[in-house]
């Protein structure tokens, strides 16, 4: 739902970081992978963190992983969060290795478990901005 | 002989509902505590030439520059000095310092300060970091910080090792049973497990009882080599061995979310520079910013094994009178937390290992451990004490 009157925080978009949200904002889930070594790594940086080559490219990744750790957020990060709560902020560990933070959007928070299957999804929150958040898939 | 780096002074400032009694701004509340601790050494502040700082206060502002500003505002001029910030832990890494920098002849007398009156300016919020660099990927899902990382690792750790919420709510009830014992303490009527079951909810797992105050409060350490403090009178505690590590800012970066490796690390320097192992420790005085954060050291530290920090706390073992004294101060559950806690460990060591703890004293008290954790289960200092 794009809105011009979204007040929660938006990342600070840095040339390291762009190439992420930039494919964010193409509904592509885009992180670093290494030539050296083959492992991807999230956040983006501008050497490997595993073998610090800096022989880097995007890849698009499958967007596909599992709930690594979550909590349901009972008190907001913020007056801009009280209208979620109860909310779910979840570790994800994604299929090609890194884990990365995001919200999970599911009906029910009570029912989210670790080890949960999930899949990335797009929230176009502004015009320049996309947060990929996750859903639970299968049973 | 070799120069010996000894703490021969420790103060604080007293606290009357978690605020400083008399009000007073950050510089002057961390004046008093300098001036304790020095008074507490029987040395003046003019004999200080080392100064070591660090803090959140003022930033952006004069706590960017916190041992220049301490030092101009104390009328000393510091020829050693040190504002490393790992967090809460940074006081644990100070002691290093100061004691490398003594051994070495680079300074003679240290002073270590903290000080915050994060609870009279109502500064601390959950609403998280700026956005910039590393946070762009934490806080746009709005998780509250800090509290949401511990929460994210006490949910892991759950689910790998079968600890329960009841065994977190054992560290509170114990902690608190030991702030009933100092009149210091911010909170001091007993609670039981279900009290803290029955808290507020505030990230799941982690309940308002499983986490630490929000309370000002400053803090204050005085070292010297051992000649010195014999030349001035003063009661020596040994400072045994020592480690620091760190391994992440961002929660999603931290490499195990059930395992604390920066206390794994520091920890095995410091045993190692000791040349004891977890059973020689008599008296544990670890950070507390939440009940998992205890639980997770434990393990780290070695006195139990990895996924068995549930079973170590629960029947109440680390309470007055059980078999394994844990932060007899209160901690920063119960006693205070003024932003970052780590100081006010070393403090309460050094009070057990002389004999000066009042009604929470532990008895034969010879070796202490001290543990401070800072950031989000990121970084660790581990500092081994010693009263012979």
């Amino acid at each position: 739902m794009t809105s011009t009157t979204y007040d929660k925080p938006l990342p600070i978009i840095d040339p390291g970081t762009r190439p992420f949200w930039d494919a964010a904002r193409e509904h592509r889930l885009s992180i670093p992978q290494c030539n050296a070594c083959g492992k991807h790594h999230f956040y983006p940086r501008e050497l490997c963190p595993h073998c610090h080559s800096d022989d880097l490219q995007w890849t698009d990744v499958s967007g596909q992983g599992e709930v690594y750790s979550y909590t349901i957020a009972r008190k907001p990060a913020g007056p801009v969060f009280a209208a979620d709560v109860p909310y779910i902020i979840a570790m994800i560990q994604l299929d090609e290795g890194p884990r990365m933070l995001t919200n999970l959007v599911v009906p029910d928070v009570e029912a989210v478990r670790i080890g949960d299957r999930v899949a990335v999804s797009f929230d176009d929150v502004t015009e320049e901005v996309t947060l990929p958040k996750f859903t639970v898939v299968g049973a | 002989m070799a120069r010996e780096a000894v703490i021969v002074g420790v103060g604080d400032v007293p606290l009357s509902d978690g605020k400083v009694v008399g009000g007073g701004s950050v510089l002057q509340v961390q004046a008093r505590a300098a001036n304790a601790a020095l008074k507490d050494a029987g040395i003046s502040m003019s004999d200080v030439d080392g100064l070591l700082v660090a803090g959140l206060w003022g930033v952006p502002g004069p706590g960017l520059l916190p041992s220049v500003t301490l030092g101009e505002y104390l009328g000393i001029f510091p020829r050693f000095a040190d504002t490393t910030n790992i967090g809460g832990s940074a006081f644990e890494a100070h002691v290093a310092h100061a004691a490398m920098a003594i051994e070495r002849g680079y300074c003679d007398v240290a002073l270590i300060v903290y000080g915050s009156t994060q609870r009279s300016e109502r500064s601390r919020t959950l609403g998280g970091r700026p956005s910039v660099l590393t946070m762009q990927f934490e806080n746009v899902w709005g998780i509250p910080q800090p509290v949401g990382g511990y929460a994210l690792a006490a949910k892991r750790h759950m689910y790998e090792f079968g600890t329960t919420e009841e065994q977190l709510a054992e560290i509170a009830v114990a902690t608190r049973k030991w702030a009933s014992l100092n009149p210091a303490a911010t909170k001091r009527d007993l609670i039981s497990i279900d009290d803290v079951m029955e808290s507020m909810p505030i990230s799941d797992p982690l309940k308002l009882l499983d986490c630490c105050l929000v309370t000002d409060g400053a803090g204050a350490i005085v070292m010297t080599s051992a000649d010195n403090a014999k030349a001035h009178g003063a009661k020596a505690v040994h400072v045994r061995g020592f480690g620091e590590a760190h391994t992440h800012w961002s929660i999603g970066a931290m490499p195990d979310l059930a395992r604390l490796t920066a206390a794994e690390m520091s920890s095995k320097t410091a045993f190692e520079m000791a040349g004891v192992s977890p059973d020689s420790i008599d008296l544990v005085e670890c950070y507390d910013s939440f009940t998992i954060t205890v639980l997770m050291t434990l393990e780290a530290l070695g006195f139990c094994k990895p996924g068995e920090g549930g079973a170590f706390v629960s029947g109440q073992r680390t309470a007055p009178g059980g078999a394994f004294p844990l932060n007899t101060n209160g901690g920063g559950l119960s006693y205070c937390h003024p932003g970052m806690y780590g100081i006010f460990l070393l403090v309460e060591a050094v009070r057990q290992l002389r004999g000066e703890a009042g009604e929470r004293q532990v008895d034969n008290v010879r070796t202490a451990l001290v543990h401070g954790t800072g950031g989000t289960l990121s970084s660790g200092g581990t500092v081994i004490l010693a009263n012979h």
